[in-house]
Order: C-alpha cells, then sequence, then structure tokens
C-alpha cells in the first residue's frame, strides 16, 4: 500500500479532562476509524492523552494567506473591542 | 503436622515453585521471541503510521517477557536477572511455542500470526488473571489491556487485506495455510503445566480451542478467507526442539552481548 492512497487526517487531543482538544499534528489512514488508532498509537504513547478527534484535513476550510489582509487588518484600528478600552468608573474597583 | 508430612508439604510447595518459574520463564520466551519478530518491521513497516503502531506491539511484548523473566528470576532465587535468560541461553533452552519464531513472513503472515495468536490470548489472559499466582495474574491483567487492543488491529488488518485486492487476498490466505499448522500447539498442555493447572496458577489451554476456532473462523469467513483443515501440526517449542530459525533469530537477538558480555548504558 502506498502513502498516496491514503488520506491525511489532522489530530486533535484532549490532555485531560476538562481541558480543550488540542490540534497535535496530522497522520495517513485508510478511514477514520484506522485514523483514530494510528493517532493513539502515533501522538499517545507517552499517556498524552484521554481523548481523541481525528478530522480529514479536506474537511477543514482554512483561510488563506491571500486573504489575511481583508481578514484581519481591519480589526486593527478597533481598539474598543477589546475590554481593556474601557475605563472601569471608580466604584467598580476591580473586575 | 508431624515432621514427616511438615516434609512432603514443604517438597510439595517446592515443585510448585521451581514449575512456577519454569511456566514464567516460557511465557516469557513467548513474548520475547514474538516481540523480536515484530521488532524486525523496525523502519520496514509499510508506511510511517503503521510501522509506529507495530512498534507498539513489538514493545508491549517486551514489557511482558521482562515481567515474565523478572519473576521467574525473583521466584527461583539463584541471583539470575532477566537479562541471563534473555541473552543467556541456547536455542534448546528456549521454551517458545513455535507459532512465535517463524520468519516475520511478508505483511499478511505477520499479520494473520498476530490474528491468530491475539484471538488466543485474549481468551487465555482472561482467564490467567484469576490465577492463584498474584504476579502471574497481575500480569495478564495488565497484558489483557494491550491484547484487546492488538486485536482490534489485527482483526481490522484481516478484513481489510483479505477483502482487499487479488493480491492482498492471495497472500493472507496464503499465511492462513502456511500457519495452521503451528496453532495446534497453543492448546496443548504438558505434566508440567498439568500440575500447575491442579494448583490453580496456570491456565488449561484445551478448553479454548473452540472459542478461539469459532472466533477466528468468525473474522476470516467476514475477511473472505477460508479456514484451512486440520491436516498437519508441528509441536516441540515447549520442550526446546525448535525450527531452524530460533536459532538465527537468537544469533541477532543476543550478538550484542556476547560482543560485549555484561554491556550496559
Amino acid at each position: 500500500m502506498s502513502q498516496q492512497t491514503l488520506d491525511l487526517y489532522e489530530v486533535f487531543i484532549r490532555a485531560r479532562r476538562g481541558l480543550d482538544h488540542k490540534h497535535v499534528g496530522s497522520l495517513h489512514a485508510e478511514d477514520p476509524e484506522q485514523a483514530l488508532e494510528y493517532a493513539r498509537d502515533v501522538y499517545t504513547r507517552r499517556s498524552e492523552g484521554v481523548s481523541i478527534w481525528v478530522v480529514r484535513s479536506a474537511a477543514i476550510s482554512a483561510s488563506q494567506e491571500d486573504d489575511s489582509a481583508s481578514f484581519f487588518d481591519p480589526s486593527d484600528d478597533k481598539p474598543y473591542r477589546h475590554a481593556t478600552y474601557y475605563k472601569l468608573p471608580q466604584a467598580v474597583d476591580s473586575m | 503436622m508431624d515432621n514427616r508430612e511438615a516434609h512432603v508439604a514443604d517438597s510439595q510447595a517446592e515443585t510448585l515453585r521451581a514449575a512456577t518459574v519454569s511456566y514464567a520463564v516460557r511465557l516469557g520466551d513467548d513474548a520475547l521471541v514474538l516481540g523480536h519478530r515484530l521488532s524486525e518491521w523496525c523502519s520496514r513497516g509499510p508506511f510511517l503510521e503503521e510501522d509506529l503502531a507495530l512498534q507498539n506491539v513489538a514493545l508491549d511484548y517486551l514489557g511482558r517477557a521482562r515481567m515474565y523473566y523478572s519473576y521467574a528470576a525473583e521466584l527461583e532465587g539463584q541471583g539470575r536477572t532477566e537479562d541471563d535468560f534473555a541473552y543467556r541461553r541456547d536455542a534448546r533452552q528456549f521454551s517458545n511455542l513455535l507459532i512465535h519464531e517463524l520468519p516475520r513472513g511478508d505483511f499478511a503472515f505477520t499479520m494473520v500470526r498476530q490474528l491468530l495468536v491475539d484471538v488466543f490470548n485474549t481468551l487465555w489472559l482472561e482467564q490467567m488473571q484469576r490465577s492463584a499466582d498474584q504476579t502471574l495474574a497481575g500480569v495478564a491483567a495488565k497484558g489483557i489491556k494491550e491484547t484487546r487492543y492488538h486485536l482490534r488491529r489485527s482483526h481490522e488488518w484481516a478484513l481489510r487485506l483479505g477483502d482487499g485486492t487479488p493480491e492482498s487476498q492471495q497472500r493472507m490466505q496464503q499465511a492462513v495455510a502456511d500457519l495452521w499448522g503451528y496453532t495446534h500447539e497453543m492448546f496443548e498442555m504438558d505434566t508440567l503445566e498439568q500440575s500447575l493447572v491442579a494448583a490453580g496458577i496456570a491456565v488449561d489451554p484445551r478448553p479454548l480451542r473452540a472459542p478461539w476456532l469459532q472466533q477466528v473462523t468468525s473474522i476470516l469467513t467476514q475477511a473472505t478467507l477460508s479456514v484451512p483443515q486440520d491436516g498437519w501440526a508441528v509441536r516441540g517449542g515447549r520442550s526446546g526442539y525448535h525450527t531452524e530459525n530460533l536459532g538465527h533469530l537468537l544469533m541477532e537477538l543476543q550478538s550484542v552481548h556476547r560482543a560485549y558480555p555484561g554491556v550496559s548504558w
């Protein structure tokens, strides 16, 4: 079996209960079931996780580098979208 | 209890202890030899992910071998260590089942062997967890979790390759045919094991054949592979009579120790 026939999967692992799943890497597998097992074998050998998600890389819609100007730059000059922009009244003291 | 009775009881306990040592060494040999065969795939797997997955299985077996040998060494009380069992015995002194020492062959052969052994091990370890020997029961309790995962893998590979391309199907069927005669030895019991079964320490493997055959038949059928007739059987591993392959395997496995006796890092 050559690797060309295998799909690419992204692997997300939850390190402990209560934490979010974090992207840890990718791997090749023939189907989701196999991807899950390989994720276990490749990414949790040292007890890194309690839960695994795998998703076909092709199923992810990603923002493009070319779009970054129109996607992200416009928010640079809108500091009022940050809570720190606002002065707290004396009475509130700390939040 | 008078002195004579006490003496008889002592010698019975002594016999049982010696038998348990031999039994632990047998199980250690099974694990070491199969683990080594799997480790031969390191860097030669069909692709990276499977390479790593196979080595995880190999390491599970190596870990099991260490537990069995360490226990044998401790129980024997002669100052030997796990390394003495692994590196300082010749083929004639190894007592693993022959199925474990056969060369790794192609990937189909490796996976069919794993399937046949994994199904057996799940059945055997399940019962072994209730051994009267606390250490052997403990090793089994750890091993059963590993083995259930091994079986999940070998089961899926059997389906994938058996019900795959004409070539993969043919290779799988060939592997089943080549291995079948070596499976009978798993269900045999000699007098040593008989005495341990009577003491509740070992598992009688004979009744495991029926459920094993049922499970293996169901998986092979699902994988569009046929179950061979019981035409031939090879045995001898438990009494030290091996195929020529074990000598070659040990030559490699023990080469570093032979070149640098007692070396450590």
